[in-house]
């Protein structure tokens, strides 16, 4: 197994990525025509999903793609035709969030140094990983061990995630609901109070 | 330490300082920006530096995908991809509730600026 060095392509091709990741996020801190930023962030997840392939995470690159630079891109453009495309320009100094971002960076930073180097085949996260690879197809029969681990292994952990997108919809579905009846009073019944 | 040495230390943490980067970018523009649309919009740029933490320990070089296949035997770790599954979806979810509140108040005050909103509110 390689170590992870300046001569490996793999890990060149990766780091060529995540370097265009790190500017299109300074694009969008920067732009203010919030439609370009929708732009910027779904051509972010397109990258990121890119990314999460050459990391060997081809399930999560599926649904980056489909989720986080189709649907959310749909959502945001939603809001953004019941609200309106420009930011206003800050009334406030941005000193004092971006010496927080550096100083929280800064210490992040200083942690990573401990931390293991990408790709080393002998670090603690990969304590499970090999378990689940080896049981798959005896036990399941699916040779995709993203797959049985979700549905088999790990399946409470998909039920409380259906739980959590159905109580979003139902709060989205109340929100939004609460709005159209609010604009359009019935006459003798006034809007809700606020 | 030589400059071959010092340049391999720069490729073994580059991921994990991008996670920093793109991590301290979306704080930055939840804190510092008052609209409430680009304030999610960094909130989705925090989640996604989440993903790249949790997938990159997992990737072996040299590996491949976990889909069990003869002619392979080194396979990255399937558990993070798993945990982050839930973790996008979970992550859409928080956005379109965020989204209908941003409806919401676009509703009651005709603004999304913070500022805005909190003037108004002291004029009240």
């Amino acid at each position: 197994m390689a170590e992870a060095t300046i001569f490996n392509a793999e890990a060149l091709f990766n780091m060529a990525l995540l370097t265009g990741l790190a500017v299109l996020t300074f694009g969008i801190a920067r732009l203010r025509n919030l439609f370009g930023v929708v732009v910027l962030a779904s051509i972010y997840s397109f990258l990121m999903a890119t990314v999460l392939v050459v990391l060997d995470a081809v399930d999560v690159a599926m649904t980056e793609a489909s989720v986080g630079a189709g649907v959310s891109a749909v959502l945001l453009l939603s809001a953004l035709h019941l609200t309106r495309m420009e930011e206003a320009k800050p009334m406030r100094s941005t000193l004092l969030p971006l010496f927080v971002a550096g100083v929280t960076g800064a210490v992040l930073v200083w942690g990573t140094l401990d931390l293991p180097d990408f790709g080393d085949p002998t670090q603690p996260i990969h304590a499970a990983g090999p378990d689940y690879l080896e049981r798959t197809v005896p036990e399941t029969g699916i040779a995709n061990a993203v797959t049985s681990t979700l549905a088999s292994y790990r399946g409470f952990d998909t039920l409380g995630e259906t739980t959590v997108i159905f109580t979003a919809g139902i709060a989205v579905l109340v929100l939004l609901k609460r709005g159209t009846r609010r604009r359009n009073p019935k006459p003798g019944e006034g809007g809700d109070a606020l | 330490m030589n400059l071959v040495g010092t340049l391999n230390e720069f490729v073994g943490h580059y991921n994990q300082w991008i996670v920093i980067f793109l991590m301290v970018a979306g704080l930055y523009v939840v804190v510092a920006r008052g609209n409430m649309i680009k304030k999610l919009i960094g909130l989705s740029l925090f989640q996604t530096s989440v993903y790249l933490l949790y997938i990159s320990p997992g990737k072996l070089l040299g590996g491949t995908a976990p889909i069990i296949a003869e002619g392979f035997t080194v396979y990255s770790d399937p558990l993070p991809h798993v945990l982050i599954l839930t973790a996008i979806v979970v992550g859409v979810a928080t956005l379109a509730l965020g989204l209908a509140l941003v409806v919401r108040i676009n509703e009651a005050y005709g603004t999304i600026e913070e500022d805005e909103i909190f003037s108004r509110n002291d004029q009240d």
